[in-house]
């Protein structure tokens, strides 16, 4: 794990961006742009990413940045790295940044092409749970049990699990990661960044907005979503599986699992679900359910 | 004519890329540098890089682009960082 002293004190995400205070996601771009460096041409799909940048002709983010449709992050990640293929430029890092509704929902079908044909890119979805810039849509990537405005009294369907959707892809490196662990996420990107093929990161970030907590909460939310199990923290990489981070004390027996209504009652669009215990339990089911599943996983890919 | 060129319009990296970002604020954070340890953490978990690590290794808040948003002041261990209403006085 690297230290706060020794991260690299370059910033390729300026200040005086648009986001809102508190943005999870800008604390993972932030911590994603120091570990991939300069040699870096990003694409980024419609999402709060492509507005947070700034207006023309200004940019918040300091390397190559391409501006595309809504369904196309991957495609055009796979079209940059065939033509710095072409050109023999070897030292470039192509990534594509979106949110979880141009991934799990809209994106997805460029992105299981892109891991398919083992193309060379770098593809990391950060994951607000919802249609953010839009105003709070529900979207692939909204838990059960969640209010969005299309889901006035709570979602009724969980989440989908688009990590192991890739992982089934059977692409070089997958790997999950939060905000709130920046020095998690960095190491994470700084191996995928030696690695050549489709790479996946999938990170959860906490939004003031979306989720409604006050902004300050940003970190100690992310901090709970680990906690209570319902974020895990892992890494796929060489076929082994392994947990990382606050999730590696949980599967080991060293830091207890908190319920989940630790994580989900400091949060105001949890409010229609958080007095009915049938829901609750829904969600502590499912929460278990995937830890069982990770780690017969994790056992079976020894 | 025939144009053999496509014109696309480029950005270019600039800080303030929406301004002075600073005017959004409605809490501020000021650290208190009798308390502070320099363990940085405000530093590493600001959305809006507007942390700078001083040359003595103590954080400074660049007012310019802190949003208020308090994470610097909600994560601070040691609890060196107060978090006060625009135009008030740290109490
Ligand atoms: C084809 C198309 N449909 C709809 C939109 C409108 N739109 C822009 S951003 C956005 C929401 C994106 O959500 P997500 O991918 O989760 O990113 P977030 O805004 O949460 O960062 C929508 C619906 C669009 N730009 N293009
Ligand atoms: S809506 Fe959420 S994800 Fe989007 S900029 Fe605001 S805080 Fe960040
Ligand atoms: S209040 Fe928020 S934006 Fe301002 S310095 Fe602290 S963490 Fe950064
Ligand atoms: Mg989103």
């Amino acid at each position: 794990m690297v230290s706060i002293r020794d991260m690299p004190k370059e910033e390729l995400l300026l200040p005086g961006h648009a986001a809102c205070p508190g943005c999870g996601a800008m604390i993972a771009l932030r911590y994603a742009l120091k570990a991939l460096g300069k040699r870096t041409i990003m694409c980024v799909p419609a999402c709060c990413t492509s507005v947070i940048q700034g207006l023309y002709p200004h940019t918040s983010i300091a390397v190559p940045v391409l501006n595309i449709a809504f369904a196309a992050a991957a495609s055009t990640a796979s079209g940059i790295s065939a033509g710095l293929k072409a050109r023999n430029v070897e030292d470039v890092t192509v990534l594509a940044w979106a949110g979880d509704g141009g991934t799990y929902d809209i994106g997805i079908q460029a992105l299981s092409g892109a891991a398919e044909r083992g193309d060379d890119i770098i593809y990391a979805c950060y994951d607000n749970n919802a249609y953010g810039n839009t105003g709070i849509q529900r979207s692939g990537a909204t838990p059960y049990g969640a209010w969005t405005t299309t889901t006035p009294t709570g979602k009724k369907e969980h989440r989908k699990p688009l990590e192991l959707i890739m992982l089934e892809h059977n692409i070089p490196y997958v790997a999950t990661a939060c905000s709130a662990f920046p020095d998690d996420l960095y190491m994470k990107f700084k191996k995928a960044r030696k690695i050549k093929g489709p790479r996946f990161i999938l990170i959860l970030s906490p939004c003031p907005i979306a989720w409604r907590f006050p902004s300050w909460s940003t970190v100690e939310i992310g901090k709970l979503a680990v906690k209570s199990g319902a974020w895990v923290l892992w890494e796929y990489h060489n076929g082994k599986l392994e947990f990382t981070g606050w999730s590696k004390l949980i599967a080991e027996g060293k830091l207890k699992k908190i319920p989940v209504i630790e994580y989900l009652k400091h949060q105001g669009r949890f409010k229609p679900i958080l007095k009915d215990e049938k829901a609750i339990n829904e969600i502590e089911r499912r929460i278990n359910d995937y830890w069982k599943f990770m780690k017969a996983l994790k056992e079976a890919l020894k | 004519m025939v144009k053999d060129h496509i014109i696309l319009p480029v950005s270019k990296p600039t800080e303030g890329s929406m301004g002075k970002t600073g005017l959004w604020r409605t809490f501020r954070p000021v650290i208190n540098y009798d308390k502070c340890v320099k363990c940085l953490l405000c530093w590493f978990y600001c959305p809006d890089i507007a942390i700078k690590i001083r040359d003595d290794g103590y954080p400074e808040i660049d007012y310019c682009y802190c949003k208020g948003c308090g994470i610097c002041w909600h994560e601070c261990k040691v609890k060196a960082i107060s978090f006060v209403r625009e135009g008030e006085e740290v109490g």
